[in-house]
């Protein structure tokens, strides 16, 4: 078969790269190795319930029309209305850390108020933190600053507050450990705590729903248990793809959210294995009978850490629940509340070792690290086990198994490649390699590399606008 | 098409391009951009929606004309006599 473009992966990039081209009525597959889409953001069901993976929050929330705002730029891309997604604003979330809580809305200036409050020398430093931000600009042309921790230190003074600043946005998005670029910083700052948190009415199932909806409306197709074998590359040119099947297809363009390590993989090419993320997550979900806020739990997400120095690394052991995050669908403001309440814990893991696990091993460490987690937020909840009716137990194998990201790297590789270049003409990645992160960046991603690598050609311009 | 057929049929397309903006009170003789927040890919896609339309192709270098609604209706009209208009919304 003959395509104009195909995409590896049905995650929200795949899925946004694919919507765009098909828009300007280019033929585009999108091949999904699993037999579910979404890839890292993605839903399954269990005991009857509907549960999703990845989503705890839509950040880059902005309010219809917000002038030059991410969500308005992706929603008029992809030719959505605002009103289509649902999407509904928490009411407030937290970072909880031994001795302090700083509380956070979509306005911007509670958390500038509770900073000053917790912290009242640092008023100015974190509005300083805060401009630099927003005057930030993505650049391909200039490596960013490694860290973000030295960024947050020339800013503040006191360094528990920039334990508190910096937690919320690595568990967000860093595929670094312990660190992030500044880069990553700002994009993922600006969407948490500038833009905001909201979440689609219905769960991530909706908003993936409208996606493929509009896809099929435009004639593009969706192959799910499609996985690819190889990238085929001629004379340092990407010419389709073979799937694990034999069945093989051509495009001139494939783009492919994979991973940068995979991708390259998949073309033949061979990349270090430490550029393979490093982070991963397992996450507990509680069903309970009543709502999260009936406990008294009214934060939609929690970051929490129980040491002073937040921990974002792998873990030797199983998991390390010493640092993560807590996530109440139910606080979001919906039109039609959930049926149960719903209680997440997600706390860092370590993939090989429970790759090694055998099937009784692996569903004892489950409880375990759900225990664990449990445990370690018990300061920052009120007692809700009692009311728990039902649970499940996620782990790397299973991200691993939707997102296809070796090592179950939840953000991917710690290398982004912002031109979405792979040194193999007419293969570019989008997705969490490309260096957009987050639901609306991913989708971002997706669109912008399909502007820039086929859109802006079609229209017989040579330079394309970034995002 | 008639001037008043030029206009529906680029409304038409900036609705579908830009679908949560108010395109019913544009007023004609603004720039677009001002009103509706056009940015250069937006503006592509405009143009790539006449394409795909009516089979107008406009040159880079006639992307000024095309700079308020009104400047749309005078550079169109001319091109798209004898052509049927097509409206995917409802504007």
């Amino acid at each position: 078969m003959k395509y104009d473009a195909i995409v590896i992966g049905a995650g929200m990039s795949g899925l946004a790269a694919a919507l765009r081209l098909s828009q300007h009525d280019q033929r585009v597959v999108v091949l999904e190795k699993h037999e579910l889409w979404g890839g890292l953001n993605s839903f399954y069901t269990l005991g009857g319930r509907p549960f999703d993976v990845g989503l705890h929050a839509l950040t880059n929330y902005a309010p219809p029309g917000k002038k030059g705002a991410p969500l308005t730029r992706l929603l008029r891309w992809l030719r959505i209305k605002h009103e289509e997604l649902r999407l509904g604003e928490h009411a407030l979330s937290e970072i909880l850390f031994p001795g302090a809580r700083l509380e956070f809305t979509n306005d911007f200036a509670r958390l500038e108020s509770e900073v000053e409050r917790l912290f009242p020398s640092e008023r100015a430093g974190f509005a300083a933190l805060a401009e630099w931000v927003r005057a930030f600009e993505v650049r391909e042309d200039a490596p960013p600053a490694p860290s973000a921790r030295a960024l947050l230190a020339e800013h503040l003074r006191e360094p528990l507050l920039c334990e508190m600043i910096l937690l919320p946005v690595l568990m967000y998005g860093s595929a670094r450990e312990d660190d992030v670029d500044v880069q990553t910083f700002a994009i993922l700052f600006r969407a948490l705590f500038l833009d905001g948190l909201s979440r689609p009415e219905g769960g991530i199932r909706s908003l993936l729903n409208l996606l493929v909806k509009r896809l099929k409306q435009n004639g593009a197709e969706l192959r799910t248990r499609a996985g690819v074998k190889r990238v085929l590359v001629r004379a340092g040119r990407a010419h389709g793809v073979e799937l694990e099947s034999g069945e093989v297809l051509e495009a001139p363009v494939v783009f492919s959210s994979a991973g940068w390590v995979e991708t390259m993989a998949l073309a033949g090419e061979h990349v270090p294995r430490a550029e393979v993320g490093r982070l991963s997550f397992v996450e507990s979900i509680w069903v309970l009978d009543c709502a999260p806020a009936e406990l008294g739990h009214r934060a939609a997400t929690g970051f929490y850490s129980t040491v002073p120095h937040a921990r974002y690394r792998r873990p030797d052991g199983l998991v390390d629940a010493h640092s993560g995050v807590i996530s109440s669908p139910n606080n979001f403001r919906a039109e039609k509340p959930l049926k149960e309440g719903i209680l997440r814990i997600s706390v860092l893991a370590n993939h090989a070792r429970w790759k090694a696990l055998d099937g009784a091993q692996y569903a004892e460490a489950k409880q375990r690290a759900s225990e664990e987690a449990a445990a370690a937020v018990r300061t920052y909840l009120p007692e809700w086990r009692g009311h728990a009716v039902f649970q499940d137990i996620y782990t790397p194998a299973t991200i691993e198994r939707f997102t296809s990201h070796a090592g179950g790297a939840v953000y991917g590789s710690p290398k982004k490649h912002l031109d979405g270049g792979t040194g193999i003409a007419g293969l570019y990645l989008i997705g969490s390699d490309q260096g957009y992160l987050g639901i609306v960046g991913a989708m971002i991603s997706g669109v912008a590399m399909a502007n820039r690598h086929v859109l802006m050609k079609l229209a017989g311009r040579a330079e394309a606008p970034v995002s | 098409m008639t001037e008043e057929d030029v206009t529906l049929a680029v409304k038409d397309i900036i609705q579908t391009v830009a679908p949560d903006e108010d395109v019913a009170s544009l007023d004609p003789s603004k720039r677009l951009r001002e009103q509706i927040d056009l940015d250069s890919m937006d503006f592509l896609d405009i143009v790539m929606e006449l394409r795909k339309l009516y089979g107008v192709q406009v040159p880079e270098e006639d992307y000024k004309e095309l700079a308020t609604l009104a400047g749309c209706v005078r550079y169109l009209h001319p091109k798209l006599a004898g052509k049927t208009l097509h409206c995917a919304t409802s504007v």
